[in-house]
């Protein structure tokens, strides 16, 4: 009861320091925006950006309109797509690494070449190598999270306290036994950091990739993902909508973040006793 | 497989057979790496673990204890010699002998209950008889509140207690015990030396027991084995014969254990000397602490 409201008390002053920050964030942007119009001089850099209140008229502008929805959600199925993908390939990838000495001897090398290459530097091979710009996209952007989340599979596994496989060893458990009820939950931490590190990569990736390669498939306008709204922006003059756009990435970014802490916390629930 | 421990198990679930099993090691030496980066841990080391007894095995920190135990739960297995059990070689790791390590290793991703059960399913035994027993092991840890709690939510007693229970569910032969309260405070620490001999004297199965505290071992063994600096061997062996069961409060008036842990402190001194002038950091920490406490 006692700490119930204790922890209430401390997430309303939390909320309330990180609104009051934002506020103020907004009014030195509003008046560093404004600082030509209102003092005859203009503030360097902040003067050229828009000033957070057109932003948000811009915005509620942007409410009604289908096609705007239309980005988030094309972006958002790419994430989504391209994040899977990465895991559904990644985890496996890394805990056979981790497992299997063999393999690890003959993956390792190449996977560790093919890594510090950066996912947009693929942009131009993909276009070439994948039939539609769509395919194109999604693969830039699982290369975003696969390697992320290949390393921490691996290096979770691979840093199993050896006391844990011993213990079940002498139990007498199976090699099978031990992998799935040992290796695979010892490594489920890691499993998460890396989602969520690969989930942040995933969003970066995305919006370049929408940029550069014009939208996809549907060719630009309405289905070309937050990239190609805040790239169409640009070059339709329209400086207030790009500012709506990287918001509109930077909470779409923390929204897939919270889902993955959120689904991450139930499938690790030894970790919260701590 | 010891075919006592199903006869006797019949009549009560929860009854823990007494076995008679026990572990010999014949000239057994293991070194680590290779070339002129060898380093002989275990020399010519023979020694037994008799059956119905608690052995406990002492000698200054970083002597090869690990190392011995690690070959007699047959996670290595030695360069030379043999170590048999009841005259079978140890080629592998097994149920019939558990390991108790250092650090918890109870698995952090369970709560307590299941930790226990991890045995028994492990091995495809998840019936009622092993849920029965997992129970009163529970019960008879004093942890029937904590099983559904995570280790982390245990206190370093409960955790070690929880880790006997959950050896315990394995029926094993011999339990093999390294350091397992070290790091604990010394309250719990005395508590869980009676807590742990009340086991034993229980059912007196065949028990081994490595450690570094002196007291600890006095108080617990039946057999004490002082062993010799790196390379390790068997320094030497001498019975224990302070009546059970034994209390803290009494062993510290007993005559008998004042002169056996004077034996044992100059035995131990001895090999410090040895070791001494060759360097080893761990010999000099001990003359140390030897020299304050006869000074």
């Amino acid at each position: 009861m006692t700490i119930s409201k204790f922890t209430d008390k401390l997430f309303s002053r939390a909320a309330l320091r990180g609104i009051v920050a934002i506020g103020i964030f907004m009014v030195f942007w509003e008046v560093g925006a404004r600082s030509e119009e209102w003092f005859g001089h203009r503030f360097p850099f902040i003067g050229l950006v828009p000033p957070p209140t057109d932003v948000f008229v811009s915005w509620t502008g942007l409410i009604a309109d289908p096609s705007y929805w239309q980005s988030w959600y094309m972006s958002f199925l790419r994430v989504f797509g391209g994040f899977m993908a990465a895991m559904i390939v990644g985890i496996p990838l890394g805990l056979l690494m981790a497992v299997n000495r063999t393999f690890y001897g003959m993956a390792f090398p190449s996977f560790e070449v093919l890594r510090p290459i950066p996912p947009l530097a693929w942009v131009p091979a993909s276009i070439i190598f994948w039939p539609t710009q769509e395919l194109s996209i999604a693969f830039v952007t699982f290369l975003g999270a696969f390697y992320t989340i290949v390393i921490n599979v691996l290096g979770g596994a691979k840093s199993i306290n050896k006391q844990f496989l011993q213990a079940a060893q002498s139990m007498g458990a199976s090699q099978w036994d031990i992998f799935r009820r040992i290796v695979l939950p010892a490594t489920l931490p890691s499993i998460v950091v890396g989602s969520a590190v690969g989930m942040g990569i995933t969003w970066e990736v995305v919006v370049a990739a929408e940029m550069i390669s014009g939208g996809g498939s549907s060719g630009g306008g309405a289905g070309g993902g937050l990239g190609f709204f805040i790239w169409s922006s640009y070059v339709g003059g329209s400086y207030e909508q790009i500012i709506v756009g990287m918001i509109s990435i930077g909470i779409a970014g923390y929204i897939s973040s919270e889902l993955l802490r959120q689904l991450g916390g139930l499938l690790t629930p030894w970790l919260k006793t701590r | 497989m010891n075919t006592n421990t199903q006869d006797s198990a019949k009549p009560r679930t929860a009854s823990f057979a007494q076995s008679s099993s026990e572990i010999v090691a014949n000239n057994i030496s293991k070194s680590y790496g290779a070339g002129p980066f060898a380093k002989q841990v275990v020399s010519n080391c023979s020694f037994s673990i008799e059956s119905n007894k608690l052995t406990v095995m002492i000698g200054p920190s970083g002597c090869g204890k690990s190392t011995l135990i690690q070959l007699i739960a047959g996670f290595e297995s030695p360069d030379k010699g043999k170590i048999t059990m009841n005259g079978k070689p140890i080629t592998g790791p097994g149920k019939d002998r558990l390991v108790l390590f250092q650090e918890s290793a109870l698995f952090p991703w369970m709560t307590t209950y299941d930790n226990i059960m991890y045995g028994p399913r492990a091995r495809g035994e998840d019936n009622s008889e092993a849920a029965e027993l997992a129970e009163f092991l529970l019960n008879k840890v004093g942890l029937e509140a904590f099983r559904d709690k995570y280790p982390q939510q245990l206190s370093g007693g409960m955790q070690r207690r929880a880790e006997l229970a959950r050896a315990m569910i394995n029926k094993p032969e011999v339990m093999i015990l390294d350091e397992p309260f070290r790091g604990l405070d010394n309250m719990s620490k005395e508590l869980m030396w009676e807590y742990y001999a009340g086991l034993y004297e229980e059912d007196r199965n065949t028990n081994f027991f490595v450690t570094t505290d002196i007291d600890e071992a006095i108080f617990l063994a039946d057999r004490l084995l002082i062993m010799t600096n790196l390379p390790t061997s068997t320094r030497a062996v001498i019975e224990i014969d302070i009546p059970r069961p034994r209390r803290i409060d009494d062993i510290g008036n007993n005559a008998r254990a004042n002169e056996i842990k004077k034996e044992v402190m100059t035995l131990l001194h001895e090999e410090a000397m040895k070791s001494f002038s060759g360097g080893s950091k761990a010999a000099a920490d001990f003359l140390d602490a030897y020299s304050k406490r006869a000074g």
